[in-house]
């Protein structure tokens, strides 16, 4: 799960990691009264879940709260690669001096929390790590023993020499790491981490990305999440306990498995056509979920054939025939739909779908030519 | 032979009561696994499907001596099931439970490691040993046995990898899920290894997904150590950068992740990347075939060579 800026700023400054003072806005009438209350010159910066915010003219200099005003008015309704800025964060803007990157990543190979340093911080940090990785510092933690003072402070030589700044940044990597595990986070990233003219160290940028699986534990995390962010269909899959995720084209896709639900789009792109979308049904068999599967599905005006590809194994196959034959029951759908349902009981399955009359085909192979025909799409 | 799992698994279910559970641990006996025990705290003394209940790992290690258990708890409590399997004793872990915080995982798998036991997964369907023994949620009924070795992230796209080979007439002597999540126990290359140490596995067929570069790191250990005929399946090759696709590691961010980049490094060091599950017997037949030409006509050269070496004698 992504939260926001303003969000990770939070839980850094709980944790003691100093930042600018601001607050989030909604109108530009709020923005400028963030603005006069820090009674200096404000950083606007839209709240969205997506990187280059700054190169999409979504974060803006303001001298005063007048300017902040204007600027919220641009900003607020603005479209950053495909999503509505709805919040602003006005904040106050630093003197920087320096700019450096610091984050925290779970890195899977060495199966460590691993720091990333560079002093060539700000809004290039990707490029910096494609073209010179050299200047990236990196240190995998032993999760058992945890980030020592003396490995913080090595880090922190990396991106000053003056002893003031390296203690402070040293004390703001300790914190940062105790951030990282306290918020089951999988990654926690500072960039720019900056100084100023009066020599401080400061967070002027925030991001946190939360383990969804640790979301359980985590309430107060959890309770964090942006609808307004999301695409409603992904709200809808979630609170149905479905995997789902929407894509460009015209065949819906219901598959049990993740791996499978992915090499079944993979295969209608193979064969000529474009799935509107990747969705998991998982390992259940409550007929419940089909119907809000083809719900979701059908709720995508893009769709203009679906496929059921089912491989039962803890998943029984008359379920999920039952979830079916009741969601066509239910629906009155007018889209076309093949199904294929193979493993645990697919007997029974077809016993209960034979008076729907649906088209159904034996193999993977066969099941997605078939669903691209009837989009229309065949040759 | 088979790798990991045989006829001496002596198997303890850890949340034998659950339903998943009770209903696996009875299609696991069903299979001839040997199920000794199940541990479910507050039920010892009960029995699932005529298998003797624990309240503990300790307990049921004691009076059983099993060596592998299997654990089918909710999320909240999988981790602690590791540490207390490990505790006790057993030397394989097999974790079948989806969505257990990864930091979890980051702290308790230095210490299956330092215990010198193995944990596969989590999130994982488990493994069979065919005709031998099943450790799992895999369909016993799908597999066929073989000499093809199956490891694979996935877990229904792994059944329908097995099922292709299956219908080819390619049976399969260990097929093995290691699991979708960004930290698990065992990996690709863990597996290789012991394929190609395996007698009774002549070829393997490795199935991987978008996210993280195990399969990059897999295609290396391949071309220095892996002797047999490998063919893989990648999938997600439609897949969006930044969206996770059902499992917590199949994502692309960064850019680093992407199908195309691990179908290019197995390319590179020979292994065949399937179109579609149903190629994966064809590719693998092929590559299999091929290898044998290659042998035997390096055997006729060899022979060549010195019956000429013998006439210039």
């Amino acid at each position: 799960m992504k939260i926001h800026e303003y969000q990770a700023k939070q839980l850094f400054a709980d944790a003691g990691i100093p930042v600018p003072p601001g607050e989030v806005a909604t109108t530009p009438v709020e923005a400028y009264e963030i603005a006069e209350k820090i009674n200096r010159p404000v950083m606007v910066k839209s709240q969205v879940h997506v990187g280059g915010r700054g190169k999409a003219g979504g974060v803006k200099y303001a001298e005063n709260a007048e300017a902040a005003k204007v600027l919220a008015t641009s900003i607020l309704g603005m479209d950053i690669k495909g999503l509505t800025v709805k919040k602003v964060l006005v904040t106050t803007a630093e003197d920087i001096i320096s700019e450096a990157y610091v984050g925290i990543i779970l890195d899977r190979v060495t199966k460590n929390p691993v720091f990333m340093v560079s002093s060539a911080g700000g809004i290039d940090i990707e490029e910096v790590a494609a073209k010179t990785p050299e200047k990236i510092f990196k240190l995998a933690v032993d999760p058992e023993l945890g980030l020592r003072s003396f490995q913080a402070r090595n880090l922190a030589y990396k991106l000053y020499r003056d002893i003031n700044q390296v203690r402070a940044t040293a004390d703001i990597l300790m914190k940062l790491y105790d951030v990282f595990w306290k918020v089951d986070a999988s990654l926690v990233e500072i960039n720019p981490l900056i100084t100023n003219t009066a020599s401080e160290v400061v967070a002027i940028d925030a991001k946190i990305n939360i383990d969804d699986n640790a979301l359980f534990r985590q309430k107060n995390i959890a309770a964090m999440r942006d609808l307004d962010a999301e695409e409603p269909s992904e709200i809808a899959a979630r609170e149905g306990d479905l995997s789902f995720v929407k894509l460009d084209g015209n065949i819906g896709c219901m598959v049990n498995g993740a791996g499978l639900a992915m090499a079944t789009m993979d295969l209608v792109k193979r064969y000529g056509g474009d799935p509107a979308n990747f969705l998991d049904i998982g390992g259940s068999s409550n007929p419940q979920k089909v119907i809000t599967a083809l719900k979701i599905i059908t709720s995508d005006p893009n769709v203009r054939s679906i496929l059921i590809n089912i491989f039962g194994g803890i998943t029984r196959c008359d379920d999920v025939a039952t979830g079916i034959g009741a969601a066509l029951d239910e629906l009155n759908l007018q889209i076309p739909i093949v199904v294929r349902l193979t493993g645990t009981n697919e007997e029974e399955a077809a016993k209960i779908l034979s008076s729907y009359k649906l088209p159904s085909e034996d193999t993977l192979d066969k099941v997605v030519k078939k669903a691209i025909d009837l989009a229309g799409l065949g040759k | 032979m088979s790798i990991f799992i045989n006829k001496k698994t002596k198997l303890i279910v850890q949340g034998i009561t659950g339903r998943d559970g009770s209903f696996h641990a009875e299609q696991m006996k069903a299979y001839g696994t040997n199920v000794v025990g199940g541990v479910t705290p507050g039920k010892g003394g009960s029995k699932v499907a005529g298998i003797p209940v624990f309240n503990t790992m300790e307990e049921a290690v004691a009076a059983t001596k099993a060596n592998t258990s299997v654990i089918y708890v909710p999320p909240a409590f999988a981790v602690d099931a590791i540490y207390e399997a490990v505790d006790a004793g057993i030397k394989l872990v097999v974790c079948i439970t989806e969505g257990v915080p990864a930091n979890d995982m980051m702290k308790v798998y230095p210490y299956v490691k330092r215990n010198g036991a193995q944990l596969i997964g989590p999130n994982c369907p488990g493994l069979i040993s065919v005709d031998q023994c099943k450790v799992g949620i895999m369909p016993g009924t799908i597999v066929k046995k073989g000499s093809v070795g199956v490891v694979s992230r996935s877990g229904t796209l792994t059944y329908e990898a097995i099922w292709a080979l299956t219908l080819a007439g390619m049976g399969q002597s260990t097929c093995i899920g290691i699991g979708g999540d960004q930290v698990i126990g065992t990996n690709f290359i863990d597996c290789l290894e012991a394929f190609e140490n395996d007698r009774a596995t002549k070829s393997i067929v490795m199935i991987g997904e978008i996210g993280g570069s195990d399969e990059e790191v897999a295609a290396t250990y391949i071309k220095k150590h892996v002797t047999k005929p490998v063919v893989s399946f990648i999938a997600g090759q439609t897949a969006p950068p930044g969206k996770r696709m059902g499992h917590a590691g199949a994502i692309i961010s960064g850019g680093s992740g992407t199908a195309e980049d691990k179908i290019k490094a197995l390319n590179k060091v020979g292994v065949p990347v399937a179109g579609s599950p149903t190629e994966i017997p064809v590719l693998l037949n092929d590559l299999i075939v091929k290898r044998k030409e290659k042998a035997s006509n390096t055997a006729k050269k060899k022979i060549e060579k010195k019956a000429t070496i013998r006439k210039k004698k």
